[in-house]
């Protein structure tokens, strides 16, 4: 037995079974449970670059449950698979990574944060269920089992949304929104799948792909998947759960949150262009996207500037920055079907946008395990309340400034570089919309520095007399993240052609996603 | 005509779902709608499965000559939706509990302190 061709299965398999044993452990050791999280999510870290490594230099890998051979998609000459199997690519191992780092961050972050609440033993194994929920989201090659795992993740992240609910309101208020606006997404996913098993027999991605017509029932297939994959992903106008949602929940759920917003992103990506790609009406589908980004873009910051609650500031700049995703890809797939202006500047585009993914990932998780670390130690989210921060936290404004100055796309952190490759590449397709992209990052950082200023600014106040650094875990979160954010600043170059550029490909180039399990039908 | 019924039922469980979810301000009805809503899209998935005239899919228990059998992916699809069906609903219900014994009240109106 090759345990190489196990990988896929695994990352998501550890995180899986650690989840179920964690409440087991914690009957003998409390303590034990926290390390034993960290240690599933390292391997699967491990796991996920080992296997981007493969990806990116062999090739898409398919894993088959049940086969005799993980990479048996055809069992028995049968035209067409029968069997669920997960199918990582480039764009999905992206993903992946994203998901992996986030995950194993996050849980390092909670070893302090957690501490002093009851039912740690439950956060951490909902924590696992929320990673094996997103890797499956993303490693899936079966839609149907998409849903499952949507839905694994929904209810896990409900879960530790009103995971203080126990002691107080709102947690629980915005976990019913969420799970509302989750249980209606999933739905309405499990319909589009019936369209889908009704008109060809097929729930596997790539075979789907291979035949779809783009009939009248698969219109409405995909004007149910847009609107609600855009819903859970926190687009503007069906944002109104991500402040609430983001705001309440501790903060390192909060950074984990925004990669399963990701996630369902990247589903709608998956199935706009692995799906449907040029069968759809490319140009009227890619400027759907585009103005859900435009209104998310705007909408967000202008709602952000006007916030009190240092979580709900952030939560809404997070709407706005899931608005640059959109834009860049919408641009890319407007003009998918028109060879020449795609490789003149839709590339570009694409690798903008899904840069800024993996971007936002990082510097919003950091900006809100700062919040995180003010919460731990003053105790409020309410910016009127704070300030003179920095002289207790040295290390906590430091790392802020670095995640706000990535947030608003300062050189020489990682925000910029994406967000510079948007820029340059829309300006081509419409100026309009670079102009409106620009004016955006200028309100960005106009709001963070009204941030830094109320928070950490000014003199010492008598209620923080207590306040100190933050303890050993949470600042060695903050500063890995804080190194990758500068690390891609300063090599965007290496980022960009060796992750963010096959991932792009192979969103764009249908047939490599569908050969891999048709084997070049 | 008479074998689109079930597909009507279907849009009439969706409709009424959705019309819960949009009108009703008591928390409890809108775990209602959301249960409406998947109901009908279960039904929706069994219907897709649906022969007329056919038997269960079980091939060994199969009478000879009798060769129709009713889709079992659909019914696999649907089984596990049920069961994912319950653990949300369980999870709305027990958030609602948690939002009464923090509010007094179940009424949407008055469960909104995040605002803004």
């Amino acid at each position: 037995m090759n345990l190489s061709n196990h990988i896929p299965i695994l990352i998501i398999a550890i995180p899986l079974l650690a989840a179920f044993l964690v409440p087991l452990i914690s009957r003998i050791n409390k303590k034990a449970t926290g390390i034993l999280t960290t240690l599933a999510l390292s391997v699967s870290l491990i796991l996920t670059i080992v296997l981007a490594v493969k990806i990116l230099t062999v090739g898409p890998q398919v894993y088959v449950f049940g086969a005799a051979s993980p990479s048996l998609t055809l069992p028995s000459g049968l035209k067409f698979p029968i069997r669920i199997m997960l199918e990582v690519d480039a764009m999905s191992i992206f993903m992946g990574l994203i998901t992996a780092v986030v995950s194993f961050l996050g849980a390092i972050y909670s070893l302090s944060f957690i501490e002093k609440y009851n039912g740690v033993d439950k956060y951490y194994s909902l924590l696992l269920l929320l990673t094996v929920g997103m890797f499956g989201m993303e490693f899936t090659g079966d839609i149907f089992n998409f849903f499952v795992f949507l839905e694994i993740a929904s209810i896990a992240s409900v879960a530790l949304i009103s995971f203080r609910g126990i002691d107080f309101g709102e947690p629980a208020e915005a976990g019913f929104k969420y799970m509302i606006v989750s249980s209606i997404s999933a739905l309405m996913v499990l319909f589009a799948v019936g369209i889908f098993y009704g008109q060809y027999d097929l729930l596997n991605f790539a075979a789907l792909a291979s035949v779809i017509k783009y009939s009248q029932l698969d219109k409405i297939a995909l004007g149910l998947l847009i609107p609600v994959l855009a819903m859970k992903a926190g687009a503007v106008p069906m944002h109104m759960w991500t402040p609430d949602a983001y705001s309440e929940a501790p903060a390192p759920i909060t950074m984990i949150l925004v990669a399963a917003s990701q996630a369902s992103l990247y589903a709608l990506f998956r199935v706009v262009f692995s799906l449907y790609n040029i069968t759809l009406n490319t140009l009227a589908v890619g400027w759907i996207i585009i103005i859900f980004g435009l209104l998310s873009m705007f909408i967000g910051v202008t709602m952000a500037i006007v916030q009190k609650d240092i979580k709900r500031l952030m939560a809404y700049h997070a709407v706005s920055q899931t608005g640059y995703m959109l834009l860049g890809v919408g641009v890319g797939l407007a003009v998918l079907a028109n060879p020449e202006a795609l490789k003149d500047y839709g590339i570009t585009a694409m690798e903008g946008g899904i840069f800024h993914i993996m971007n936002h990932a990082m510097y919003k998780g950091l900006l809100f395990l700062t919040a995180g670390a003010l919460f731990f130690r003053t105790g409020t989210r309410d910016l009127n309340k704070m300030g003179g921060l920095a002289h207790y936290m040295k290390y906590t404004t430091i790392f802020f400034i670095i995640g706000a100055a990535a947030i608003a796309g300062l050189p020489p952190f990682n925000g910029f570089a994406s967000k510079l490759l948007i820029y340059e590449s829309v300006y081509r397709f419409n100026p309009l919309l670079s102009i409106i992209a620009m004016v955006v990052s200028i309100l960005t950082l106009a709001s963070f520095v009204k941030v830094f200023h109320s928070a950490f600014l000014g003199p010492k106040l008598p209620q923080f007399k207590e306040v100190k650094e933050t303890p050993r875990s949470m600042v060695f979160a903050m500063a890995v993240l804080s190194c990758i954010i500068i690390f891609f600043g300063l090599f965007p170059d290496l980022i960009v052609k060796n992750l963010v550029h096959p991932a792009v490909m192979s969103l764009i180039e249908q047939l490599q996603y569908t050969g891999t399990v048709l084997g070049g039908m | 005509m008479i074998g689109n019924l079930p597909y009507i039922a279907v849009v009439i469980f969706i409709g009424l779902g959705i019309y819960t979810l949009m009108f009703k301000k008591n928390l409890i009805k809108i775990a209602i709608g959301i249960v409406l809503i998947e109901n009908g899209v279960n039904l929706f998935l069994i219907t897709l499965g649906y022969r007329k005239g056919a038997i269960a899919p079980i091939y060994t228990q199969a009478p000879s000559g009798q060769a129709i059998m009713v889709l079992p992916t659909p019914q696999a699809l649907t089984l596990t939706s049920i069961v994912i069906g319950i653990a949300t609903t369980a999870l709305i219900l027990s958030v609602a509990m948690m939002i009464y014994k923090h509010y007094g009240t179940l009424d949407t109106d008055q469960v909104r302190r995040l605002k803004g």
